[in-house]
């Protein structure tokens, strides 16, 4: 007889890019279970500060559990420090939440983007376990193997093994990074059934920061 | 289950050495169909209950009135969910004593659904039931209607239209086909009308007693139980043998 399972696979692909002044965040807004699909409008990016957005994908549950976690620290936080934190700081946060439930982890794909302190564009990466990375862009989630080497192909990030180490960041225009996000998108959605739908797009930079909803693929 | 003790694959969670908990549901209740319309919310079921793939209760009420403002109806396990409905009884118990003229609406009774499925799913005891929630409540935008689900593991979200179980593969298409935020009462009942006798005819533990409630800002209303006009007499079925001969 089946046994009890505690995780489910619901799908979804989270995408950040950053620039020299800017950072895109997205996620698609299905969400599906096995071959159905439970909603196609369902956000998967969670606001956690002023210049720190998150966009999870994995087991739905895990995900808000997660996102909702965060978003509580981050208010004691701001309590404690009279000011939201940084970018950098959520991602120590995350990873170390993410480690603390090790043998029982968070089915959680994340992406971290925002501004660091010098308002630079930053990404942060993580596997479900909380090892994490700082890049210049990052795909996480059922897509991300279709898009991951696209964004490798078109934004080539210098080797991290370089000395000095240089800049992550991209080259390209905040214009150019959406069009991007919004290209890659619409080709994994061709191929990845879990992703599809709509696609939300989060852009932070000097001034604030705008949402983006666009439309992708439904079948 | 291993197998050791006949009557220990249900016991409850005090815990220690040998103790298990519920690793399969025993008597269970199909889908339940859930839609937005006009007014308010509508929530639909059959009333049967079956243990494995015996029907063993014929008229149990798997949608139940929440509070003020909500309506919950569940498939799953059915002593799980009377379980939930002593949870929620003490919840609503606790909110009128307060006493302050302020009541949970569907949104909070949802989310408070949504905690209690997935601490429970945590702590691997989980309430084996996908619920739905539906309501209305006066908010600051006006009458706001709500319609949600959640799993035994904690996956919850929002549509305007909801269906758990097999509804989710056959009354979900047409619901989306035909579905319209204006619905009158009686287009909405009409559609759910629609919708369950796919699942009377496709699903083999559905059966021909139904429920339809309804909740608006005038409050929940349960009808009583009633049954739906079927037809059988396809020729397929009166003769199904026929046009598909053996070789002896």
């Amino acid at each position: 007889m089946a046994r009890f399972d505690p995780y489910e696979n619901n799908g979804g692909t989270c995408v950040a890019i950053a620039g020299a002044g800017y950072c895109v965040v997205a996620a698609d807004m299905r969400l599906s279970v096995g071959y159905s699909i439970l909603t196609r409008d369902h956000s998967k990016i969670a606001h956690l500060a002023d210049k720190c957005v998150l966009a999870s994908s994995g087991f739905q549950g895990d995900v808000k559990a997660l996102q909702k976690n965060l978003a509580a620290k981050e208010l004691v936080y701001e309590h404690n420090h009279n000011k939201k934190m940084s970018c950098p700081a959520m991602a120590q946060l995350l990873s170390n939440t993410l480690y603390y439930k090790r043998f029982f982890p968070y089915y959680a794909f994340n992406v971290l983007g925002g501004l660091d302190s010098e308002g630079k564009g930053c990404v942060f990466t993580y596997d479900a376990v909380g090892s994490y990375e700082r890049t210049g862009y990052s795909a996480q989630g059922t897509g991300a193997t279709l898009m991951m080497p696209v964004l490798d192909n078109q934004l080539k990030s210098p080797s991290p093994l370089l000395l000095p180490a240089r800049d992550a960041v991209t080259p390209l225009s905040e214009a150019e990074a959406v069009d991007l996000v919004k290209d890659v998108f619409a080709s994994a959605t061709e191929r990845d059934i879990y992703t599809g739908d709509k696609l939300e797009i989060v852009i932070i930079n000097s001034s604030g920061s705008r949402r983006e909803c666009i439309e992708l693929r439904k079948d | 289950m291993d197998g050791s003790h006949a009557s220990g694959s249900k016991v409850a969670a005090a815990d220690g050495p040998g103790t298990q908990r519920t690793q399969y549901p025993y008597v269970t209740g199909t889908s339940i169909i859930a839609l937005k319309y006009k007014d308010g919310v509508i929530m639909a079921s059959d009333t049967g209950a079956s243990y494995g793939s015996t029907l063993r209760y014929k008229s149990v009420e798997r949608i139940k009135a929440v509070g003020k403002h909500s309506l919950i109806g569940a498939s799953g396990e059915y002593s799980d969910f009377q379980e939930i409905l002593r949870y929620l009884d003490e919840l609503t118990l606790s909110d009128h004593m307060w006493d302050d003229g302020n009541s949970l609406g569907p949104k909070e009774i949802h989310s408070y659904l949504t905690r209690v499925m997935y601490n429970r799913r945590n702590k691997f005891d989980p309430l084996w039931n996908s619920l739905v929630l539906g309501g209305v409540k006066k908010g600051p935008k006006g009458e706001e209607k709500y319609l949600g689900m959640v799993n035994m593991i904690g996956t919850h979200f929002e549509e305007n239209h909801i269906a758990t179980g097999f509804g989710n593969h056959l009354a979900i298409p047409i619901l989306r086909a035909e579905w319209r935020e204006d619905m009158t009462f009686e287009e909405a009942v009409k559609l759910v009308e629609k919708c369950l006798l796919v699942l009377l005819y496709r699903d083999r533990s559905s059966i021909n007693k139904f429920q339809i409630a309804k909740i608006t800002t005038e409050g929940a209303t349960i009808y009583p139980p009633y049954s739906l006009k079927t037809y059988w007499g396809f020729s397929a079925f009166e003769n199904p043998s026929q046009g598909a001969v053996g070789s002896w």
